[in-house]
């Protein structure tokens, strides 16, 4: 099984995967807290209508859902704070037109000669050395703003109008994760495709949360969770000649089971982990 | 030295609905200030602006004397206590982290333990906010406020949903931080109890400002009590709906 690890394509896969996985499982924490656990679908669907617009007029169709998913990210922030539309319904407008617009532009261009399915299913075994380099640089671009602005994005998810009066500039820093959860979900859309990227936000992050205690140390357990979900998925698809990313979504559902199971046994409680290292008795 | 707080003529309006009226307010270093009012009487709306949350006004707050539209460094001699809050109880944050959120750059570290010794909280430290009761989260939330030494404590109605042996144990520690620790602090209440026994100073306010004063000049005057009393407080929303003036108006006195 291991000689596959042999391939070109496979080490980009399992790099491209591993790195993805870390980003959707750090940027989905914040989301998941913010209520926003629907975001990831909403633009990925949209930006599904970014990928058609971008075959139509013959533009690398990621770079055009890169264009669109940033601009429905911001949509759904308008919508809900101009317009007072809650959050679910924001989200489910932008959901619907997203696939509206691209079965539109897909009809009225007669079909694509390129495989559509990739962008509803992903295609991490066909993922490029250029691709692999586009993700590895995005995701560090991303983890590094994160990193620097760790605290007052912690902060003003935790509770904005304590945030505020800390002088955070919580508009803001709403505006930065949008965008990045919009950059997030079209790099993560070559892993899992448009209609899967949800578990990758949701499942490791509610997973570890139940493990985990301190925020750090929950956030540690669930990019271990989402890498090993998506490193085991990838062997799995290619053992068993499935698709990849059902067999990385069915791995992560399997441990969220695991950890659902463990905590109803009154396991998980004594052995949460705050992250920090027990101080010496 | 500037007072920690100088509201002038401040009126807010929500969309054509007059939230506050010319309202004025003095708080004097070391004052501990009790705001009283019905529901929708403009209690948390002023406080929105006190801390630089609300910016469109008429008037000017000052807090240390800087002008809070202009300028966010007076925050940093402010702590802040919410309301018992509506996060997500799943929130993966320990006490310590939550401590840590409200500090600022350059204060030390061990800080977070005297306050969490000061507050009979270090026990707590490594659980979960989520899965604390009402009383210790509004302990934690006190010790997050006052972990940079500030000058100043405003709390909005900061017992609300909270059991009375947890209520009776917060109050000593305000007593104390006023008393002791010389923080001023401007907290609201429905609990005219509370506020007569803890507050130096109480401010009535409906919209307008309808007293300021001692506690003692309040409490001594028997209609602003039975106005503000909590039986009475929901009888006077009803009149307030129909006359924007009520007859606690005349007992203005103070500012």
């Amino acid at each position: 099984m291991f000689d596959i690890l042999g391939y070109d394509f496979m080490q980009r896969a399992l790099l491209s995967g591993s790195t993805i996985a870390v980003l959707c499982s750090v940027v989905g924490m914040f989301l998941v807290l913010r209520r926003y656990s629907l975001f990831g679908d909403a633009i990925a669907h949209s930006s599904f209508g970014g990928v058609a617009l971008g075959l139509l007029m013959g533009v690398y169709p990621l770079w055009m859902a890169y264009v669109v998913s940033i601009i429905s990210a911001v949509l759904i922030t308008k919508l809900r704070e101009k317009f007072d539309i809650s959050g679910d319904a924001a989200i489910a407008v932008m959901l619907s037109s997203g696939i509206a617009v691209a079965l539109v532009i897909i009809g009225l261009s007669g079909g694509f000669s390129i495989d559509i399915f990739s962008f509803l299913f992903g295609s991490i075994l066909l993922v490029d050395a250029d691709n692999t380099i586009l993700i590895l640089a995005l995701t560090g671009s991303i983890l590094i703003v994160i990193l620097f602005l760790f605290k007052q994005i912690l902060y003003s998810t935790f509770d904005e109008k304590q945030a505020m009066v800390s002088g955070i500039n919580v508009s803001r820093i709403n505006y930065l994760i949008i965008f990045m959860a919009g950059l997030t979900v079209v790099t993560a859309i070559q892993l899992v495709g448009v209609l899967l990227i949800s578990a990758l936000f949701v499942i490791p992050n509610i997973a570890a949360m139940m493990a985990g205690r301190g925020f750090r140390g929950t956030m540690v357990i669930s990019i271990a969770m989402s890498v090993s979900s998506v490193l085991v998925g990838i062997m799995l698809s290619y053992s068993l000649n499935i698709a990849p990313a059902g067999s990385i979504v069915l791995i992560s559902i399997l441990m969220l089971g695991v950890m659902l199971a463990a905590k109803s046994r009154g396991l998980l409680h004594a052995a949460a982990w705050t992250g920090r290292p027990k101080k010496p008795v | 030295m500037p007072r920690p707080v100088e509201i002038s003529g401040l009126s807010v309006d929500y969309s054509g609905v007059q939230a506050l009226d010319d309202v004025s307010l003095e708080v004097e270093e070391g004052d501990f200030l009790g705001v009283i009012g019905p529901n929708g009487a403009g209690k948390s709306t002023l406080f929105s602006c006190m801390l630089g949350i609300h910016t469109d006004y008429e008037g000017t707050i000052k807090v240390f004397g800087q002008d809070i539209r202009r300028s966010k460094s007076a925050l940093k001699k402010l702590g802040y206590v919410p309301q018992m809050l509506h996060f997500e109880r799943n929130f993966p944050i320990t006490v310590r982290e939550v401590i840590r959120l409200g500090m600022w750059h350059g204060v030390r570290e061990e800080r977070i333990d005297e306050v969490m010794q000061e507050l009979w909280i270090h026990e707590l430290e490594g659980r979960r906010i989520g899965e604390l009761s009402g009383g210790q989260q509004q302990r934690v939330f006190i010790a997050k406020a006052i972990v940079n030494d500030p000058k100043l404590l405003v709390m909005d109605e900061p017992v609300t949903g909270v059991d009375q042996t947890s209520i009776n144990l917060f109050y000593g520690i305000l007593k104390d931080l006023n008393a002791n620790h010389g923080i001023t602090i401007v907290w609201s209440s429905h609990d005219l109890d509370a506020v007569g026994m803890l507050s130096s100073q109480v401010a009535c306010i409906n919209k307008r400002m309808h007293f300021h004063g001692t506690s003692q000049e309040f409490f001594a005057n028997e209609s602003l009590v039975r106005l503000h009393s909590e039986g009475s407080m929901h009888l006077h929303m009803q009149e307030h709906k129909q006359s924007p003036a009520p007859p606690g108006n005349e007992a203005q006195a103070g500012t």
